[in-house]
């Protein structure tokens, strides 16, 4: 089951394009990852999905339904560019925030407190915004973007500004929403906190969509068969099925060596080889992180 | 309609809070009724204080008839002038008024000799002394008698009634014109300022980068409207509150003062309209007067009307000064926008001169017509009776213009709202507000 599906978005601006044809979809209860360069798109996506602005053709649909001012209630948005009134009380504002989504006032009172005890602040209710310091703000600006318990979070960058401490207690938050049944659609540059917590991911570039899928998958898609060598003394020539893509010789005799099985091999018979010509202490397959596959891709995209 | 009440209700209540709302609302009328205080003070004053003045007159023209005259009290003494300049140097009298060998009927010479400066009332009065006691030396010469000349003297009041509608109202064109002037300068400072508000508003929320969390909730339009109201009915309750206060500092303040109530309306309508509070039988026939007028002016349509474009001419400019405050990043940028908004506004109020000059004329008729200049000069024309159809026309079409300028300010503000950096001038504020949604 999809909560959201794009098909074909559009978007362009006076002088440039945002979006070409951009179709995805999110599964439920999915932690989604959104990711590519600066000014490739992200933001105008979010923000037709947060009907923001109007796309300019292609549809969207939540639940099954074309998108419609109703879902504005099932969505949890924490832009890239947030801010809080800095005069008003948090109470207040976290009220305000929950009102315009269209809870009731009781009822939103009940929830802010019940997000004070869960992410350990203490009784703010009446402590103006401005005298908070940038960390306890982002924690408003969460508690806000997710206190009516929206179906579908929407989260710009969210861990700029918190520390690392802080940053592991929204994470936390964000797989637990998750557990209770939200889905995620995350927006960030920061490739580990991508690899930790997306199951899917997308990749859109210069307005494209240029990748996605099951965060595994595209991993496996690019495997390439690489292996990492650590061994004692030379390793010697290899066989014609195997490629020594790099070697570097580290401390105490010890040597790296990158290399790349051709086809017609594999793993089993490489390091059968290996052991003949040299004192092998390691052998890990190196599998491509995110990061390098969004610099990848990204690179190839601009090239093609 | 629901998002637009709950940001109004914010926008309203987190104003209305502000230490400068209080301080300001509370102040003004403090203000107004210490001025009242004053010249309540200062009347009552002025009645006791007397000046004395030693006249040596050497035309002997003068120093029989000579009297007493406002605060001006004479005493007629002989000896060298400079002998009694010294005496009053020395504290003996106020002044020396020399009148030299003059000719009865072209007095030229005379002169008032003072420590410090003379008031201008001071001055007036011993002018009018002098005056007076030259006329009666005249008279006596020409054997004339002061009741031969009363009998002569006519005085004519002459009322002005207008030609227009059944119930012709008659009225001091002076009343007139003040309640004019009056009204259309709280329309321009309520414009100006709250309309500069909205736009500071709008700014700050685009700067501090709330906005896109709010418009992911509402409507970029409910959002503009809703500050927009928000910001009027804040004007409308400081207005409120200053016409409650001032009254009741101006009712409560004599009795606590304890100032004999005839002596405060003295002052009262002296100030209003003799200008300077004169005798007392002065003062009772101005107020009597105003009354009058205050009675024939239709007092209904024009505080209906001064509300009417009150909020209208507030509407129109607020949606200009929201357009502004979105497109922009900073204060310093809102300089180059401000100007075609302002101007209107400033010209309207340079034109009061000429349009009262000529109420229906050509001119007013057309500056109460375009709902930039209309909201001012319209009242301005009102205590003056403009025809039925002028008054509906210019009404409605203030609903065209703000309507008009809503419309603009929405396709602009909501584009520009989440615009950061980018370069904005004319062209490009045209631009978004005709791209499509």
């Amino acid at each position: 089951m999809n909560i959201l599906t794009i098909n074909n978005i559009s978007k362009s601006y006076a002088n440039h394009k945002a979006l070409s044809d951009v179709s995805m979809v999110v599964p439920k209860q999915s932690i989604f990852g959104l990711l590519g360069p600066n000014g490739a798109g992200k933001t105008t996506l979010i923000r037709i999905i947060n009907q923001i602005i109007n796309s300019d053709g292609g549809t969207i649909e939540i639940n099954g339904e074309p998108l419609n001012q109703n879902h504005v209630r099932l969505i949890g948005y924490l832009p890239e560019e947030r801010g809080l009134y800095k005069k008003m009380k948090v109470g207040e504002h976290l009220l305000y925030f929950a009102q315009l989504k269209g809870l009731k006032k009781k009822e939103s009172i009940t929830k802010i407190r019940h997000w004070f005890k869960k992410l350990d602040i203490p009784d703010w209710l009446d402590k103006k915004v401005e005298d908070l310091s940038k960390g306890m703000q982002q924690k408003v600006q969460f508690i806000g973007t997710v206190l009516h318990d929206p179906e579908l979070i929407i989260l710009d960058e969210p861990f700029s500004g918190f520390d690392p401490i802080n940053a592991n207690i929204i994470k936390d938050e964000i797989l637990e929403l998750r557990e209770k049944g939200s889905t995620i659609i995350f927006s960030t540059h920061r490739m580990e906190s991508v690899e930790e917590l997306c199951d899917h991911i997308a990749l859109i570039d210069q307005s494209h969509k240029i990748l996605d899928g099951l965060t595994k998958d595209i991993k496996n898609a690019h495997r390439s068969q690489t292996y990492l060598v650590n061994h004692l003394g030379d390793i010697g020539s290899l066989d014609s099925y195997y490629k020594i893509v790099e070697s570097i010789p580290m401390e105490d005799n010890l040597i790296e060596t990158k290399v790349r099985i051709k086809n017609d091999s594999d793993s089993n018979l490489l390091l059968k080889h290996l052991i003949n010509q040299t004192k092998v202490v390691g052998f890990n397959e190196l599998i491509p992180s995110i990061n390098d596959i969004f610099i990848q891709t990204v690179k190839k995209g601009n090239h093609g | 309609m629901d998002k637009i009440l709950l940001i109004l209700k914010r926008e309203y209540i987190s104003r209305v809070k502000k230490k400068s709302f209080l301080l300001a609302t509370f102040l003004m009328p403090i203000l107004i009724g210490g001025m009242y205080a004053l010249s309540i003070y200062l009347s009552v004053k002025d009645s006791d204080e007397e000046f004395l003045i030693k006249v040596i007159d050497e035309s002997g023209y003068v120093a029989d008839k000579i009297e007493a005259k406002g605060v001006a009290k004479f005493e007629v003494v002989k000896g060298q002038v400079d002998s009694i300049k010294k005496n009053v140097e020395e504290g003996e009298g106020f002044a020396l008024l020399y009148i030299p060998k003059i000719d009865l009927y072209d007095a030229q010479g005379i002169e008032l000799y003072t420590m410090q400066t003379p008031g201008m009332e001071l001055e007036s009065d011993v002018d009018d002394a002098v005056e007076n006691a030259l006329e009666a030396t005249k008279m006596d010469k020409l054997g004339l008698r002061q009741n031969t000349l009363d009998s002569i003297k006519t005085r004519v009041s002459i009322n002005s009634k207008s030609l227009s509608g059944e119930a012709s109202t008659s009225g001091s064109s002076k009343v007139a014109m003040a309640i004019g002037t009056i009204s259309g300068l709280l329309i321009y400072m309520f414009i100006l300022i709250y309309g500069s508000q909205v736009m500071r508003a709008v700014m700050q929320e685009k700067t501090s980068k709330i906005v896109e969390i709010l418009v992911s909730s509402v409507k970029p339009y409910q959002l503009m409207m809703g500050k927009i109201l928000g910001v009027a009915l804040v004007g409308l309750t400081q207005f409120a509150l200053w016409m409650i206060l001032t009254f009741a500092i101006l009712s409560i303040g004599p009795m606590l003062m304890d100032v004999d109530p005839q002596v405060a309306a003295d002052a009262a309508s002296g100030m209003s309209v003799a200008g300077s509070a004169g005798s007392k039988a002065q003062a009772l026939e101005a107020m009597d007067k105003l009354n009058d007028v205050l009675g024939e002016i239709n007092i209904p349509l024009i505080l209906g009307a001064f509300l009417y474009f009150f909020l209208t001419g507030y509407l129109f400019n607020a949606a200009l000064f929201a357009m502004v405050g979105s497109a922009v990043d900073s204060e310093a940028d809102t300089q180059q926008f401000m100007m075609p908004i302002m101007m209107p506004v400033i010209v309207s109020m340079m034109m009061l001169g000429p349009v009262l000059k000529d109420p229906g004329g050509d001119l007013a008729f057309w500056l109460s017509m375009i709902p930039f200049s209309a909201p001012i000069i319209m009242m301005v024309r009102i205590p003056f009776d403009v025809p039925t159809w002028q008054l509906v026309l210019s009404m409605l079409l203030m609903i065209v213009g703000f309507m008009g300028t809503t419309w603009m300010a929405g396709r602009v503000y909501r584009i520009g709202i989440l615009m950061h950096g980018a370069k904005v001038n004319y062209k490009v504020i045209f631009k978004w507000m005709m791209s499509k949604d």
